[in-house]
Order: C-alpha cells, then sequence, then structure tokens
C-alpha cells in the first residue's frame, strides 16, 4: 500500500563507514529500524545521525525520547564533545521529551496515541527537520497497558513520517544478541530498513558489531562489521572484508636494509607489499625489524613502529646497541614509535587507532612487532579480521609493512598468525635457530616472494654489534625449515657434490 | 471520606478535535464532577490540534488526557473516562482501602 514506484533514493549520514556498509546511507524519506540489547549504542548512533546531518549536510532534525528525559540524554552524550546543545540554541536541533510520565496515571477507556503523533508533527514542523529519531518505539508498549492500541499507533506515527516526507531511525530494545529481532515484534511495522547493534561479551572482550539485515529493494553488505564508539569521532564502522581488492601492484623495489636479505628476496621488498618475519623467540625478529625501521629512517621516509611486546625506553636502548640513533629521527619526525599493551583495548580499537595513525602521519613503512602478540587478544575469527582489515588498509595507503609474528616453540613450527596471515602477506621470511654438533645457530630463509624470484637457500646469519649479518647458505643440513635439522652424511654430501659441482 | 470537601477542583482535558471520543470523554468527565464535586471544579477543554505547543508542555501521550491540576498531588488519567471508579481513584476521590493505608511494621 506505501509501494511507490519511484526508486529509493539513499541518503549519506556521515556516520563513518555507516554509508559503504549500507552503499549509499539510509533510503530518503523512509524509516529504519535500528534493535540492540540495552547499552548497544542505538541512543548515540541516532544521536550521531542528526549531528552527522546537522552539521555536515545542513540539515535539521529531531530527536524524541522516550526512555530517558532529554536533560539526561544530552548529558550522556555530551561526552561526546558534538556540541549538541548549541545545536539546539540555534534551532537546528529539537528535542522532544517523550520519556514515561513521572505522575502516576490511570486509564480509564479508550484512547490513542495522539498527543505523541502531534507533539511529533509539531516538532517537525516547527524545525523544519528533514531528519528524525525516535528512541526507542518499543517503550510504548512498557507505558501502555493496552498493547493492541499501541501497535496501531506505532503503525500511524510511521505513516505519518511518511507522509511528511521524514527520513527516521526509531529504535526498539532486543533481550538476546541472536534471538528474535525486538522485543513486541516492531519490525513488522518498519518494513524498509531493519539494523541490528550487538554488544557481545567474547573471551572477556566487549564486541560491537552492526548487521543490516535488511534493506527495502537494496543492496548492501551483508553480516556483521565490527564497530568502536569513540569521542568525538562517534561511531566508527570498520568494514573489513568489504574493503575491496583493487591495491595496485607496485613494481619499485625498496631495500630491507640489508643487501643480502634484498637479494635474497630478488631485489628488495615491493614498496606496497606486506612482510611476515616468522620465528622464535631471541630468534632476531625485533633486529631485522629495527634494520627494516633504521632503513626507512636513513632514507628519509617516514616510519611507523608499533610495539606491543617492548617499552618505547627498551626498544631505543636496543637500537643504540646496534648504533642506530632512534631518538634524533624521532626527533626529525620521521620515525613515529607507539608503544602498547595488545590488552589496553579491543581488536577493533587497536586496528582503528592504526588505521588513524597512518592516515596523519602518512609513513612509507609500517612495522608491528609482533602481530602474534595481538593473538591472544581475542577469538581467532576476530584476529583474522583484524589482520585482513590491517593488511588491506596498508596496502591501500602504499605502505610496505612488515609483520614479526613469534613461533611457539623454539624450534619454529606454525603459529596461529602465520596460519592466518600467510596467504594474506606478500612475502614471508623465516628465522630459525639450527642445531650443529651441538651449537646453536642462526638461519634465515625467503619460503614466499609474490611476483619474485627469490633465493631457495637458507643461510646463516649472525648478531653482532653492528646489527645483522648474512652469511653463506647451510649445507649438510637438512628439515630446518621443520625445526628439526639433523646434519647429513658426509659420504652423502660427498657424493652429492660431486653430482651437482662441475 | 476524602480531605478535600472544600477544595476547589481544577481539571485539564486534553482533546484531540471534535471526534465522538472526545466528546464522550467531556461528556463523562462533566457528568462525574457534577455529582460528585457539586460546583467545585473548574474544568478547562484543550484541544492540541488547535494548540499544539500544550500539548508538548504538558508532555501529553495519549489523548484523551486529564490531569488533576488541584488540588495536589498531580494526577493522569487517559481513556474516554467510561470507567467511573477508575476515574475517581484517580481524582483520589475514593476513600483508599484501610489495608493500603496501613504500614508494615517497623
Amino acid at each position: 500500500m506505501h509501494e511507490n514506484t519511484e526508486a529509493l533514493i539513499k541518503m549519506p549520514t556521515g556516520i563513518e563507514g555507516f554509508d559503504h556498509l549500507t552503499m549509499g546511507g539510509l533510503p530518503k524519506g523512509r524509516t529504519c529500524l535500528i534493535a540492540g540489547s540495552s547499552g548497544s549504542g542505538k541512543t548515540v548512533l541516532g544521536m550521531e545521525f542528526l549531528y552527522r546531518g546537522i552539521s555536515r549536510f545542513g540539515r535539521k532534525g529531531v530527536f524524541v525520547s522516550m526512555e530517558e528525559r532529554t536533560p539526561d540524554i544530552m548529558r550522556n552524550v555530551s561526552r561526546m564533545g558534538w556540541g549538541l546543545h548549541d545545536m539546539v540554541a540555534r534551532g537546528q536541533l529539537r528535542l522532544v521529551d517523550a520519556g514515561p510520565d513521572p505522575i502516576p496515571i490511570e486509564e480509564s477507556g479508550t484512547y490513542d496515541l495522539s498527543g505523541l503523533l502531534v507533539r511529533i508533527e509539531h516538532a517537525v514542523e516547527q524545525s523544519g527537520a528533514e531528519l528524525l529519531v525516535l528512541d526507542s518505539i518499543g517503550s510504548l508498549f512498557d507505558q501502555f497497558d493496552n498493547v493492541a492500541v499501541v501497535r496501531r499507533e506505532i503503525f500511524r506515527i510511521i505513516d505519518a513520517l511518511r507522509n511528511m516526507g521524514i527520513t527516521a531511525i526509531l529504535t526498539a530494545e532486543r533481550l538476546d544478541e541472536y534471538g528474535r529481532i525486538s522485543r513486541h515484534g516492531v519490525e513488522e511495522f518498519v518494513s524498509d530498513t531493519v539494523i541490528i547493534l550487538r554488544n557481545v561479551l567474547k573471551e572477556e572482550k566487549c564486541r560491537r558489531t552492526i548487521q543490516v539485515l535488511k534493506m527495502r529493494g537494496d543492496t548492501h553488505y551483508k553480516g556483521e562489521y565490527p564497530f568502536t564508539i569513540n569521542a568525538p569521532t562517534g561511531i566508527s564502522i570498520l568494514p573489513l572484508s568489504a574493503r575491496e581488492l583493487k591495491q595496485s601492484s607496485s613494481t619499485t623495489r625498496i631495500s630491507f636494509g640489508n643487501q643480502i636479505l634484498d637479494q635474497m628476496a630478488g631485489g628488495g621488498l615491493f614498496r606496497d607489499s606486506i612482510f611476515l618475519v616468522s620465528g622464535p623467540t631471541g630468534g632476531g625478529k625485533t633486529l631485522l625489524a629495527t634494520t627494516f625501521a633504521a632503513e626507512g629512517c636513513r632514507r628519509g621516509e617516514k616510519v611507523l613502529l608499533l610495539a606491543y611486546e617492548e617499552s618505547h625506553a627498551q626498544l631505543l636502548r636496543n637500537a643504540q646497541s646496534w648504533g642506530l640513533d632512534f631518538q634524533k629521527w624521532e626527533e626529525d619526525g620521521l620515525l613515529r614509535v607507539m608503544c602498547q599493551y595488545p590488552e589496553s583495548m579491543g581488536l577493533e580499537d587497536h586496528l582503528l587507532l592504526i588505521q588513524r595513525e597512518i592516515e596523519k602521519f602518512r609513513p612509507k613503512r609500517l612495522i608491528m612487532d609482533s602481530v602474534s602478540a595481538m593473538e591472544r587478544m581475542a577469538h581467532v575469527r576476530f584476529f583474522r579480521e583484524f589482520v585482513i582489515g590491517l593488511t588491506s588498509f596498508a596496502k591501500q595507503e602504499e605502505v610496505c609493512s612488515l609483520f614479526t609474528s613469534t613461533t611457539p616453540k623454539l624450534s619454529g613450527g606454525d603459529s596461529v598468525t602465520e596460519a592466518h596471515i600467510s596467504t594474506i602477506t606478500d612475502a614471508i621470511l623465516l628465522l630459525r635457530y639450527v642445531e650443529i654438533n651441538g651449537i646453536l645457530r642462526r638461519g634465515v630463509a625467503v619460503i614466499k616472494m609474490r611476483g619474485s624470484q627469490h633465493d631457495k637457500q637458507i643461510r646463516e646469519f649472525t648478531i653482532d654489534d653492528q646489527g645483522l649479518h648474512i652469511g653463506k647458505p647451510f649445507t649438510n643440513v637438512q628439515n630446518i625449515i621443520l625445526g628439526i635439522p639433523s646434519a647429513t652424511m658426509p659420504s652423502e654430501v660427498e657424493q652429492l657434490g660431486a653430482m651437482f659441482e662441475d | 471520606m476524602p480531605m478535600t470537601d472544600y477544595e476547589t477542583y481544577v481539571l485539564k482535558l486534553f482533546v484531540t478535535g471534535h471526534t465522538p471520543r472526545s466528546e464522550r470523554a467531556i461528556h463523562n468527565l462533566r457528568r462525574i464532577c457534577e455529582r460528585e464535586l457539586g460546583g467545585r471544579y473548574e474544568m478547562v477543554v484543550i484541544d492540541i490540534l488547535e494548540h499544539p505547543q500544550s500539548a508538548e508542555d504538558e508532555k501529553i501521550l495519549a489523548t484523551p488526557t486529564l490531569i488533576k491540576a488541584l488540588p495536589l498531588p498531580l494526577r493522569r488519567i487517559i481513556g474516554d473516562l467510561t470507567d467511573k471508579e477508575k476515574v475517581l481513584l484517580g481524582l483520589d476521590l475514593l476513600p483508599v482501602p484501610t489495608e493500603l493505608l496501613s504500614c508494615p511494621a517497623e
């Protein structure tokens, strides 16, 4: 009965990631239902929808508060620092306080909710609003005994909003994160767009996600996408796998900082590649990362170093011991070192922080030491999403990235990190301990180099106060990569040598 | 008996247009007031279609809504006031049952 033959026009909301997720924003002149459990971010999303509409697109908005008093709402949202009070004073934002009455109410005979409808229409007319948020529609069921009346009146309100051409968000609460869409089945009324917000506690971390359940007659990204709420940026949705694989592959090579390593990689790293360094603890990963960073700084390229296992002072001291003056590069604005405990925030927040930092600092090289430190933070699936989100962002921004990954055993072997990111990375370098005749030595090998030839040999490398040195390939040893090096029989070596050397 | 014997009641009735429900509410209220309060009441009928701002000021959601402004405490009754008992209860005109008055022992 409300089918219009005209195509739906989508209206950008300006909320970070939201317009990408919905492929253009919310259908203009229609009503969208946002369902979510308590504390899932419904009110903030609604308020940000109005705030962005006002500040970025010059629209006007009405906020109808049905659960809390408007001063409480304003106080709660004031931590976002959006200056909503000024918007109210300038007449850009209008608040309608339709919260539950503190005065006891008797019901005697039949009634309808024309009072609410008249107030909504009045507010829209007075302000000239195009946007409206009603938070939350479901609370009407708590305020009035007659469910049939409430259902009919919700329908009437939605109808009136559509007739006025208002783009509206109605919120509704839900009880279970993966149960029915909303309490009281409000979604039956709002047939155009339904969005679900979730706040799931998993492995001791809260994770917010948003899902576009349906969007009438139009395409959108499906599935749950993590988001964060921060002041003053508000909601940031991380589209992760929604990112398109459109990175242009660069053929420009950059130096690793070690001549032999460059040779092993077929002439250096591609400028937009993701490079994984895997090795046991103490295997020289941080040194490799430091060498890579130093090379960037020496060439006047900006380098962003994210450290999750060492403190700022420790990093500087280590670099110093190899004759590298990180402090000077930091002062010159070439190097930025960020030290953070992985546990200090959720993976989504880490990802967001890194993305912001890349956008702000515009580094040419990015180092993450170590990415496996993040592994213990969350569920494997979320970790993979994090890595995908980070690598695709780094590629998009043409940042040459080096990730280190700590193998669980000294002898090597796979880690979860490698299992999940080895397919995403363009190059992999393995560091392994090699025990030969009771002496522990270090080996290094390039096992993957996308789009290029690389050295297939395993070379010995040593560390001294000058940094790292890569020596000759190991001979006479097998199964280094597998972590069980064994010497081959001299006679066999001799035989082989005899066969291949001239 | 209620202690409000000598007080004048100030009643505000919010309605939406001249619908049968509005008329019913006005009629019912007038009848109850005449019978229970004699002349001791002032009744104002406000049509929120004509005065939407008053609906905003008084935070009206449902119509009809009857507000007992005086004597205090404020009371609200929604509906067309066909349930007389509820109206009397809402206007504090019914003697409160004694079991509700008695306080639990300390």
